[in-house]
């Protein structure tokens, strides 16, 4: 959370940055054309998202029983299962796990989770050097920055910027603006880094209970050599990515690339269970899988909250945010921005902190019509805004429940509803309000700043209705 | 260092609210459109070009022919095989011009000649995927993982009779479930990223060129 100090500041920011907002606009079009080529029969897209839904909604009915299925499966295969109850507990098991191998250098596939932990930092605190083989986020930890999409992390930089960010790290580099040379670049410069890193880190797409498979969606192939180079291979996932049979795969592959990024399917689909067995000549010799928990058990026993753990991260409720278009990912503040982001992160880290996000939403309903396993966003969204101002909070409630609650604000409402559930009252106050109008002050502060000074008309409705003839009854 | 705590702090925690209530997910082998052989070929090869894949169909015996000539023209000399069939093959019939390298070794022996050196692989594979435009591979021994990965080329031979509709075809059909190997990959196109302001680049980690000798 590097950019700005409040939300309002990263929002002001944001705005301000004419190229960047345009250059979200032009992805995020480009992106809903796209994923809208790839589903041009509307019944079988409803038919497959069903589809995406049941089988999310299964893994999670049942989601204990399969984490301790994945865990036996794995085990068997000879990949072996850490439990991490927060980042903390998640960096430590991964240090532990890279100082036990001795080893120094890291080569890492692109994971968001390992973002939600800070796991870069922290292996650097420890003398670790950690090198971010994904295209989008090489070129984001070049620039010292955090992702601002999840799928595609460097998405608000031009070429221009990038080409001058490589440039200026690897001076011997000639320098050029053209994208497939800038490319062959960052192949030259990350090769060494694969043939020399003594371990690998990646992310984990779905995690098979029934096969204990690990499986990883890419296109570039550094996820595929991060996990087949090194010695040792170290996932790392939510608790809530297991699915249980190898034939959920299949379909949730199919939704996960076209809703993503338009494609039919990834260049890369990658199934991992097991380490190098006697006789292969190639793969880690040691497998690791560390299933982290980090909030996710709390949203679990909220029952009304549950189904923003259905989430595969397409990020495809980003790409038809109307509100991210206009801000990017970085106003967020937070790992996972747009719509996904403004629900999970205030449930994950607790309304006091992260609540304002909730405000960032339209209610527009674009994302839940995107969404390939139909998690009703907007219901969510609106729901953490109930919470937000809870009176009490008990057990079920999030952490920060009620934080956002105002005594004035409150009171408004309350005066609100009693003058409204009164029609005495109601006439009385509608009386005064319009003959008073005159004297509602010329500016209304921050309220009026972006919209309208409100003035009540001269008449009530109920005098211009009964005046055209309207009865009381 | 597993953390026991952890796991059953979280297990726990979930325990509490999970309904245990079996699998009601749907597994049924999905009606596919019951495509030909040859639309099956067709469907393939039309999905592997829209992703810069380049698809050649050959007889059977062709495939070594198209080696011997297309490689040198292409100014490719360090070819990497496995020692499986192909493998055996390249090693008896390749022209004099072009230096073969088998993988027999662990990788820990040769990595740096693998990155460095190497500018095609010549690899099997199991079968392909029409209706996505991948080829299916399981890696073995006798063709290890790296073969898919590392060099700047690969040249994959499939046979026209594997080609399945859809993935989730061959996962139920195969029996995949039953068991699964160390690692098992599709493949769909050469590498490539729309990183840097989204514009498609080839290349950027896994192989530059993909080439795909549908045999059959």
């Amino acid at each position: 959370m590097k950019q700005g100090n409040t939300l309002s500041d990263r929002i002001n920011n944001s705005l301000g940055k004419a190229q960047n907002r345009q250059n979200f606009r032009s992805a995020m079009s480009g992106l809903m054309e796209k994923r809208a080529a790839q589903f041009p029969d509307d019944e079988k897209l409803a038919k497959l998202r069903d589809r995406g839904r049941e089988i999310r909604a299964n893994s999670l009915r049942n989601l204990p029983y399969l984490l301790i299925e994945l865990e036996k499966t794995l085990t068997e295969n000879g990949i072996q299962v850490h439990w991490a109850n927060n980042s903390f507990e998640a960096n430590q098991i991964i240090v532990c796990l890279l100082q036990q191998n001795d080893a120094k250098s890291v080569v890492k596939g692109k994971s968001m989770v390992s973002e939600e932990i800070e796991l870069n930092s922290f292996l650097e605190g420890h003398g670790i050097s950690v090198l971010e083989s994904d295209l989008g986020e090489f070129i984001i930890q070049l620039a010292d920055e955090t992702p601002s999409h999840i799928i595609m992390p460097a998405i608000h930089k031009t070429k221009k910027e990038i080409a001058e960010l490589l440039h200026e790290h690897f001076p011997e580099l000639p320098y050029t603006e053209d994208v497939d040379q800038l490319t062959q670049s960052a192949r030259k410069i990350l090769r060494n880094k694969f043939n020399q890193a003594d371990a690998g880190i990646s992310g984990v797409n779905f995690a098979v209970a029934e096969t204990g498979t690990l499986c990883l969606v890419e296109n570039e192939g550094n996820g595929g050599m991060s996990s087949t180079v090194p010695p040792l291979h170290i996932a790392i996932t939510g608790i809530e990515k297991v699915v249980e049979k190898l034939a959920d795969v299949p379909p949730l592959l199919n939704l996960l690339t076209k809703s993503a990024t338009g494609q039919t399917i990834t260049t890369y689909f990658n199934m991992i269970s097991r380490p190098r067995q006697p006789g292969e000549k190639d793969g880690p010799e040691a497998v690791h899988l560390v299933l982290l928990d980090n909030g996710r058990s709390k949203i679990y026993g909220n029952s009304s909250l549950q189904e923003i753990l259905h989430c595969i991260r397409c990020g495809s409720c980003i790409n038809h945010c109307p509100v991210y278009v206009q801000l990017g990912g970085h106003a967020y503040g937070t790992v996972y921005p747009g719509p996904i982001g403004c629900a999970l992160e205030p449930m994950r880290l607790g309304i006091n902190k992260v609540g304002g996000l909730t405000s960032l939403c339209t209610l527009c309903g674009a994302c839940e019509q995107v969404c390939p396993v139909q998690i009703p966003l907007p219901k969510l969204i609106n729901r953490l805004r109930a919470e937000s101002v809870l009176r009490r909070a008990d057990y079920t409630s999030l952490i920060g429940a009620g934080s956002m609650r105002k005594p004035l604000e409150s009171w408004g409402w309350r005066i609100w509803k009693w003058i409204y559930r009164n029609p005495a009252i109601y006439r009385v106050f509608s009386l005064i309000v319009t003959r008073t109008r005159e004297l509602i002050p010329a500016r209304m502060g921050r309220w009026a700043r972006y919209r309208f000074n409100p003035k009540p008309a001269r008449r009530t409705m109920h005098e211009l209705a009964r005046e055209a003839g309207f009865d009381n009854e | 260092m597993t953390m026991s705590r952890a796991r059953e702090q979280i297990l726990s925690a979930l325990q509490q609210y999970s309904e245990n209530g079996g699998y009601r997910g749907i597994v049924k082998t999905p009606k596919e459109e019951g495509l030909s052989k040859e639309d099956r070929v067709a469907r393939i090869t039309q999905m592997m070009e829209a992703v810069h894949g380049e698809v050649h169909r050959l007889l059977d015996r062709e495939w070594m022919k198209w080696i011997n000539t297309e490689l040198p023209k292409r100014g490719y000399k360090h070819i990497l095989v496995g020692s499986g069939d192909i493998g055996k093959i390249v090693n008896v019939e390749a022209m004099d011009s072009l230096q073969i390298h088998s993988y027999t070794a662990e990788i820990e022996e040769w990595k740096d000649q693998l990155f460095n050196q190497v500018d095609v692989s010549i690899t099997s594979t199991r079968g392909g995927i029409a209706s996505t435009g991948s080829l299916v591979i399981w890696p073995t021994s006798a063709e290890p993982r790296l073969m898919y990965f590392v060099p700047p080329v690969h040249v994959a031979l499939l046979n026209a009779e594997d080609i399945f509709e859809s993935f989730e075809q061959m996962v139920i059909e195969q029996k995949w479930s039953k068991e699964m190997p160390t690692n098992s990959l599709l493949v769909s196109g050469p590498s490539k990223t729309a990183d840097i302001q989204q514009v498609l680049a080839y290349g950027v980690h896994g192989p530059k060129q993909l080439v795909v000798l549908i045999l059959g």
